[in-house]
């Protein structure tokens, strides 16, 4: 186990290594950030000075040494817009992401899975069709649509949901949460439930084809042929076998749901890292883009570590190499 | 032969399966209704939305028919004037191209590299699947906006930004079933009766892979067309000269909450479709073509 | 209350498929007494692991019983409620499966697969008495040390062991019947003569009965009682294992015994069976093995044979069937 941990350690630092070349590499070919920088007036030697005083004269692959090792120390650039150093800029926006990332995972889990399960168990009630049917407009909800729709019926027309920020926060352990009051509730479920809609339907989907075939496995007829009521089978054999793929999956799809993060933050104007994002690609602010990337790509790295070690330990057919 | 062919396949079961699914007929027949659109809206609609001379200011913003009375607009116009409704079968147009286009070249590309690693294995393989691995871990639309961002906006590069992103799950699925068929028997004869590997690779193990593909490629049609939106809205996709349905939702978001809706409905009630018919339609294939659920 | 633990009368199991009625099995019946073990052969698709699985019903659809009746202990099964068969099965009859490397759930152990029918069936045992017996059950099918292994995973075990393991779960509530759907099939040559030495020891030993269904009629003649052959759904021949093997009737249990390879005797040519087993759609009319056999006439194909006795308890359905068990020249090619 200790070696299998050291060896994917060790990949994973050379996948940083390699995501940290691309985003340095194409952020640095394409245009001149001096331009940025500097006043429009500036005249040429004044663009010059400014050129070297960033550095940015120095041959590529130095300033990319540079970039890495200032990297390693935290030092992430400073952002042209803020004036303050990126890193610091997304670590205090990661929290309320995070918050309502998190807080829209469990929403889609708590609903989908069970109602992927029932669908798989009895494809042919009404019942079943109906939640197939929810979870095709689900995959199929343009998700920034869904959250602008939401907002235009609950916030404007209704009146009953803030439309956008964050609600109240307190403090929980040094970090702000808002899920502990009620008006952060208000003001988080709208956008957890737009990144939800689109990980429940096909959370539905994946749950329900994995049930529909463990069903048909051999050992589920035998457990019959047991005498077990068919009740009995789908809890105690169908659904631990169906489910752990369908975990796991799930666990890679919080990447996914970072990256969608950054619409819905858009829209609802949620303070957090993918705003950020997004704001800093309007404005070019280099430093932020770049950084956000490596942070969330040294994210999605370990993420996919985690879902892998926890997925060998649940399944006993595996054995660590 | 021909005619054979055609009686097989309209006496399947796949096809009586197909007739009695009411929801598959819809989902191809959304598909085919889009598609004409996409070849020949611009011949009928009401408007040309790129040509500035036919745009009048004072247009703008009108309602859909059923509220201003003006029967030139029947879905009503954008801030330009520019009527809706054309506006929105161009996006049509704009949506299917992308996401038609950018399926196919991930297929093909994705294809060739999945054949080359199942059949060949040793390095070769390690290289492409360390690379599909890799890319895999990170979001497509992430991988899709860092290009769009770092390239600029364009029809063009956003097709190459999604081949890029999508050819990893041809890739890893075709290698897989590769890996498969190449332990077959019909393959040791191919190689002894002197093929060359290519040959073998596309013209005995390629039609036994293809499966899964058509259900793959369905649904990343309708998946692009999202993502295209999405990259649209944020102003990273399609240039402003080529709306397409995203960034025709993008325009109508700014306006929204003053009570002009239809900018934003329309073009989202027809992208909605457009994936819905995809979906409805790959649901159907994969059903069908799952050996395992039969 | 019969001799018989179980009787099959006519039993119809039918599919309704997209294209068209598959009469899997068509029309069966048999009888089977206490401790007695009855082999049923075969081709594949013949039906015979149809007939074992509808004794049980487990049929799904499109499969359904379009007629007979199954008595087990003089009830109808087939007019049992599905929670009323769930209390018979794994209990008073259980089943081994074919294939052991797909039977047992990879994710449970095989103490606590055993462990479960015990729990179903016999709750009023105690959890250390459960565990007690089924490492017993492991013990006296052959596992060793089975106090170490019941914690064990399906896939840390052969497909020998597992196979043990399937049948020690059969054995845990000491049925009235045992149905071994094709048990050695799937297993290694060397294992499958001491798999089958061991099931029919411990069927003896239980005095249970046993309904052994495979394709191996060398197999079979070794263990059996009786034999049942099927063929295309339907019995063509029924008796002892002395009736069969020495004085077949039917022309088709005489081909099927001549394509056994004579290890002892003379070399010569294996004979094969002309011809190939019918589409379950397009079943011939009349009787289902007349395109194949080598005493057709007219009338085979007009009408279906119908069960005639040769003997005491052998039977057979055929219009021309061997007399005396000696087979002319003309049946031997």
């Amino acid at each position: 186990m200790l070696q299998y941990t050291l060896t994917r350690l060790g990949q994973m630092v050379i996948v940083l290594l390699v995501v940290s070349v691309i985003v340095f590499g194409v952020m640095n070919l394409t245009g001149d950030p001096v331009l940025l920088l500097v006043p429009p007036e500036a005249t040429d030697a004044e663009i010059a000075v400014a050129r070297e005083q960033l550095g940015l004269n120095l041959p590529l692959w130095e300033q990319y040494q540079i970039f890495i090792s200032n990297a390693i120390h935290g030092n992430m650039g400073v952002s042209y817009m803020f004036k303050r150093p990126a890193l610091d800029l997304i670590l205090e926006r990661m929290p309320a992401t995070l918050e309502m990332t998190i807080f829209a995972m469990i929403m889609a889990g708590v609903i989908a899975i069970p109602l992927g399960v029932y669908a798989g168990a009895y494809p042919d009630k009404m019942m079943s069709k109906v939640i197939m049917s929810a979870s095709l407009l689900g995959i199929s909800l343009p998700s920034f649509w869904l959250g602008i729709m939401l907002i235009l019926v609950f916030a404007v027309e209704l009146n009953i949901m803030p439309s956008s920020g964050r609600g109240e926060v307190t403090s929980f352990w040094g970090i702000n949460l808002s899920i502990l009051t009620v008006d952060g509730l208000q003001h988080i479920t709208m956008p957890a439930l737009t990144l939800a809609v689109g990980q429940m339907a096909m959370l539905i989907r994946l749950t329900r084809a994995g049930i529909m075939e463990v069903m048909r496995q051999d050992y589920i007829k035998f457990a019959k042929a047991k005498g077990m009521s068919a009740q009995r089978v789908l809890f105690g054999h169908a659904l631990k076998n169906a489910l752990i793929p369908v975990i796991t999956v799930f666990g890679l799809q919080f990447g996914q749901m970072i990256a969608f993060a950054t619409i819905t933050e858009t829209i609802f104007a949620w303070p957090g890292m993918g705003k950020l994002l997004i704001d800093s690609i309007y404005r070019v602010d280099r430093p932020v883009i770049v950084a956000y990337l490596m942070l969330v790509a040294m994210l999605f790295v370990v993420i996919n570590f985690l879902v892998d070690v926890i997925y060998t330990l649940i399944d006993p057919r595996i054995e660590v190499k | 032969m021909k005619q054979q062919l055609l009686q097989a396949f309209f006496g399947s079961e796949g096809y009586h399966n197909f007739r009695h699914n009411r929801l598959a007929m819809m989902g191809a027949a959304i598909l085919f209704l889009f598609l004409l659109t996409a070849f020949f809206g611009p011949l009928i609609t009401p408007q040309d939305p790129y040509n500035l001379k036919e745009l009048d200011l004072n247009n703008s913003f009108k309602p859909p028919v059923w509220e201003s009375g003006d029967s030139r607009f029947l879905l009503g116009t954008d801030q330009q004037g520019r009527d809706l409704l054309s506006g929105m079968v161009y996006g049509v147009r704009i949506s299917m191209l992308v996401g038609v286009l950018a399926t196919v070249y991930s297929l093909v590309i994705g294809t060739i590299l999945g054949l080359i690693a199942g059949y060949r294995g040793g390095w070769v393989d390690s290289v492409i699947m360390r690379i599909a691995d890799v890319q895999l871990s990170f979001p497509g639309m992430l991988i899709a906006l860092f290009i769009m961002v770092a390239f600029g906006r364009g029809i063009d590069k956003l097709i190459i930004a999604l081949t890029l992103v999508g050819w990893v799950t041809y890739a890893r699925t075709v290698r897989g079933s590769t890996l498969a068929e190449r332990n077959k028997e019909y393959v040791d004869a191919a190689r002894v009766c002197g093929f060359p590997s290519w040959v073998i690779m596309f013209r005995h193990i390629l039609p036994n892979v293809l499966t899964p593909l058509i259900v793959i490629g369905t649904i990343q049609v309708g998946n692009f067309i999202l993502t295209e939106a999405t990259l649209s809205f944020l102003g990273v996709g399609v240039p402003i000269s080529q709306p397409s349905l995203g960034l025709l939702l993008a325009n109508g978001y700014q306006v929204l909450f003053s009570g002009l809706w239809w900018v934003s409905i329309f073009p989202g009630i027809t992208l909605l479709l457009m994936v819905i018919g995809t979906n409805l339609l790959g649901d159907f294939l994969r059903d069908e073509l799952n050996p395992r659920l039969k | 209350m019969s001799d018989y633990l179980l009787e099959v009368n006519d039993l119809k199991t039918w599919f309704h498929t997209f294209k068209g009625v598959v009469k899997a099995v068509d029309g069966v019946s048999f009888r089977l007494k206490r401790g007695e073990i009855l082999g049923i052969v075969g081709e594949s698709g013949g039906g015979k692991s149809i007939t074992g699985f509808s004794i049980l019903k487990l049929i799904d659809p499109p499969g359904q019983f379009d007629g007979g009746q199954i008595l087990f202990e003089g009830e109808d099964l087939l007019k049992k409620s599905e929670q009323e068969m769930q209390k018979i099965r794994g209990n008073k009859i259980s089943m081994i499966f074919q294939d052991p490397m797909t039977s047992l759930n990879p994710l449970y152990t095989i103490g606590q697969q055993i462990e479960e029918t015990l729990r179903m069936h016999q709750s009023e045992l105690s959890r250390e008495a459960r565990r007690a017996k089924a490492v017993e059950l492991l013990r006296i099918v052959g596992i060793p040390s089975p106090e170490l292994r019941i914690d064990s995973y399906p896939h840390q075990f052969s497909g020998g062991m597992r196979q043990r393991v399937i049948i020690a779960i059969s054995l845990a509530t000491s049925p009235a019947l045992i149905i071994a759907d094709e048990p050695t099939t799937a297993l290694d040559v060397t294992v499958q003569a001491q798999i089958i030495k061991r099931l029919t020891e411990l069927v003896r030993e239980h005095n249970a009965s046993l309904i052994l269904i495979t394709h191996d009629l060398a197999l079979v003649s070794e263990v059996a009682d009786e034999i049942l052959v099927m063929y295309c759904g339907k019995v063509v021949e029924s008796g002892t294992v002395a009736d069969i093997v020495t004085r077949p009737a039917h022309p088709y249990t005489i081909g099927l015994l001549q394509s056994i390879p004579d290890m002892a005797g003379e070399r010569k040519r294996l004979e094969q069976i002309p011809g190939m087993v019918p589409s379950p759609f397009a079943l011939p009319p009349g009787c289902k093995f007349a395109p194949r056999c080598s005493r057709y006439q007219d009338i085979c194909d007009q009408q279906e044979p119908t069960s005639v006795p040769v003997n005491n308890r052998h039977s057979v359905c055929c219009h021309f069937y061997v007399e005396g068990g000696q087979p002319s020249e003309s049946d031997l090619t």
